[in-house]
């Protein structure tokens, strides 16, 4: 019996403490969505006001001052192109990792990944540089080039890590059956590879929909995304809070739902080899 | 020339040689078993025919046809993998069909040749299943049937019942002895399990260390070892083996001058076990197994030789009793000091 109650006892604190961390975590998404449906003055009220008579006021004036669409369009080109083409430059250089392994693989997987440990404004200078001689300061063109080599190092091991899970029997059974290089890549490790390409994918389209620092540094009016909309926000003249959340909750909604119905495939591919 | 011919065939790992010179001729429509202990190479050997690893030495002739550097899909052979290597996005009709496919044959073709082999191995009924639908006798069968719609030059198998339980183990041998009486298709068997190779092969390369140590048919290894490594190797239970020093002066003195220094063999059915007999050689049982079938009884020597017997009667015999021992010497097998044969003049 007591051992019953004690089992309660301890499930009852994780759960506290699951739903406590829980609510940490997801309190200031929920006082975005709060402000933006807020005046000025309500956003910057003491104390901070739960009831108010809600307004969409700061939805139509984002949408008046800055052409919101066009932001999303570039956000939405961007994130997709640079996803689509890291994935068809990580997919082979992961099988070749996978199953052609020579000595130099591991170092190889560890130099990718040490790219990453780099502050991304130790090479603002030369990247800016380079965008500028060749044209592409605020286009679109730039941050698709950028997303892609900054997200490849996270493609590749990650579907290095999914491709090795595949049995090398099965590809060695397709070159037996008379498979060339391609289509034992096309017939058989792709669609074997189909759920690990998918939450790469997923997960580079999120890395790429919410990276800001490129996007601010690199374009302006014309080749900005959402990150810049809602940096512009941020004036001289002060926060405009309202406003700034509402321009926030018009970037960030889009992916935030695209996230919600594919969890399942993003917590997949987050805990890839955690657990065999 | 043979149909296939295995010329000095050598495999390196770095610096780590693991097939040393290996020739071997196979005629059209043998079946051929590749035997040894794990690590011996006769997978090692497999995969180089098959074109899965590089040759980095000799050459390899098929039909007339030098295909040392070929890739696998040019070389008309097809494999049965130990963990049958089943496409598992695909279902039963697709994977045996996949080969012709990517060979461009019509679908008719395919159609017919599919049903065909599936009719043989019994897997009509499991066409449209995918093979995580199917038992693993039946992907076993799945993986034999993708092998046979290629009518390939030879077959090549690697451990193909590693992975099934005994009953079904004995049972797949039997359908492969058959499908290959019906095929007469040349064979490539890979095992480390001697009863397989026993039953299944015309004829059983045994190999050790990268290197082929006797080739023959199954009996002839088994009545004429070439060294005490293929003596031990082909039979079960082992060939009793005792140095000549722990047996008695009656049986050592027997031994060829070449085998002086060296020790004697004798298969368990050329040791009988006699109890209450104080006579000859005296032992002590040391463990009785019975099989149903047969008697294994272990004996442990006066002069400290090991040996065991087996007979086709049951026993009342029981461990610690004292025994004496008759050896056939007819049928001795004497090993010189480095385990080789030695023939009595």
């Amino acid at each position: 019996m007591s051992r019953v109650s004690t089992f309660s006892a301890v499930l009852l604190v994780r759960t506290v403490l699951a739903w406590g961390v829980t609510l940490l975590l997801f309190f200031p998404l929920f006082w975005l969505l709060l402000t933006a449906f807020k005046t000025e003055l309500q956003a910057i009220s003491v104390p901070p006001l739960l009831i108010f008579a809600p307004t969409l006021e700061n939805f139509s004036e984002v949408q008046e001052r800055s052409d919101y669409l066009l932001y999303a369009k570039n956000s939405v080109i961007t994130s997709v192109l640079s996803t689509v083409l890291g994935l068809m430059l990580a997919a082979p250089a992961a099988y070749s990792m996978a199953f052609f392994k020579s000595k130099h693989t591991k170092d190889i997987l560890m130099w990718m990944l040490s790219t990453k440990m780099m502050p991304a404004v130790g090479a603002l200078v030369p990247i800016y540089v380079l965008a500028q001689k060749a044209h592409l300061l605020d286009t679109q063109l730039a941050l698709i080039i950028v997303f892609t080599l900054s997200n490849l190092p996270i493609m590749v091991w990650m579907l290095y890590s999914h491709f090795k899970d595949i049995p090398h029997e099965i590809l060695e059974a397709a070159r037996m059956d008379g498979a060339t290089l391609w289509q034992e890549f096309r017939m058989v490790l792709l669609p074997l590879g189909m759920g690990g390409l998918a939450s790469t994918g997923l997960l580079c389209l999120v890395l790429s929909w919410n990276e800001a620092f490129w996007s601010l540094n690199l374009t302006a009016a014309k080749g900005g995304t959402l990150a810049t909309l809602i940096a512009s926000y941020s004036s001289p003249e002060g926060l405009f809070w309202a406003k700034l959340s509402a321009a926030s909750l018009l970037a960030i909604a889009p992916i935030v739902v695209f996230g919600w119905f594919s969890q399942k495939q993003l917590v997949q591919g987050l805990t890839f080899g955690a657990v065999k | 020339m043979s149909f296939l011919q295995l010329n000095n065939i050598e495999k390196f790992f770095g610096e780590h040689r693991a097939i040393k010179g290996v020739n071997l001729n196979i005629e059209p429509g043998e079946f051929i078993v590749f035997v040894g202990p794990s690590g011996c190479g006769k997978s090692t050997l497999l995969r180089l025919i098959a074109g899965l690893e590089n040759i980095d030495g000799g050459d390899l002739t098929l039909d007339g046809r030098n295909i040392t550097h070929l890739p696998s899909s040019k070389r008309d052979l097809a494999m049965v993998f130990q963990s049958y290597a089943l496409y598992p996005h695909m279902s039963v009709y697709e994977n045996m069909s996949f080969a012709l496919k990517l060979d461009k044959e019509p679908e008719a073709v395919i159609k017919e040749k599919v049903e065909r082999a599936a009719n043989i191995l019994n897997l009509t009924p499991y066409l449209q299943r995918t093979p995580k639908e199917l038992s693993g006798g039946q992907r076993q069968r799945v993986a034999i049937g993708r092998a046979i719609v290629r009518a390939p030059k030879v077959f090549l198998f690697d451990e193909p019942l590693s992975n099934l339980d005994a009953a079904l183990r004995g049972q797949t041998r039997v359908e492969i002895a058959k499908l290959h009486r019906e095929l007469g298709a040349t064979t490539i068997y890979v095992t480390h399990d001697q009863v397989e190779a026993m039953t299944l092969a015309d004829r059983v390369v045994v190999l050790r260390d990268g290197q082929i140590e006797q080739v023959g048919t199954p009996l002839e290894l088994y009545d004429r070892p070439a060294n005490q490594f293929v003596a031990q190797f082909i039979g079960t239970p082992q060939m009793n083996v005792s140095s000549l020093q722990n047996l008695p002066a009656v049986v050592a003195d027997q031994a060829p001058i070449d085998a002086k220094g060296g020790s004697l063999g004798l298969r368990p059915e050329d040791v009988s076990v006699h109890a209450g007999d104080s006579t000859g050689i005296q032992g002590r049982v040391e463990l009785v197994e019975a099989l149903g079938a047969e008697t294994l009884i272990y004996v442990h020597t006066s002069e400290g030789a090991q040996l065991v017997s087996r007979q086709n009667e049951r026993t009342t015999l029981h461990s610690g009793d004292t025994v004496g021992l008759s050896l056939d010497l007819k049928h001795a097998h004497w090993f010189d000091a480095q385990g080789r044969v030695v023939t009595q003049a």
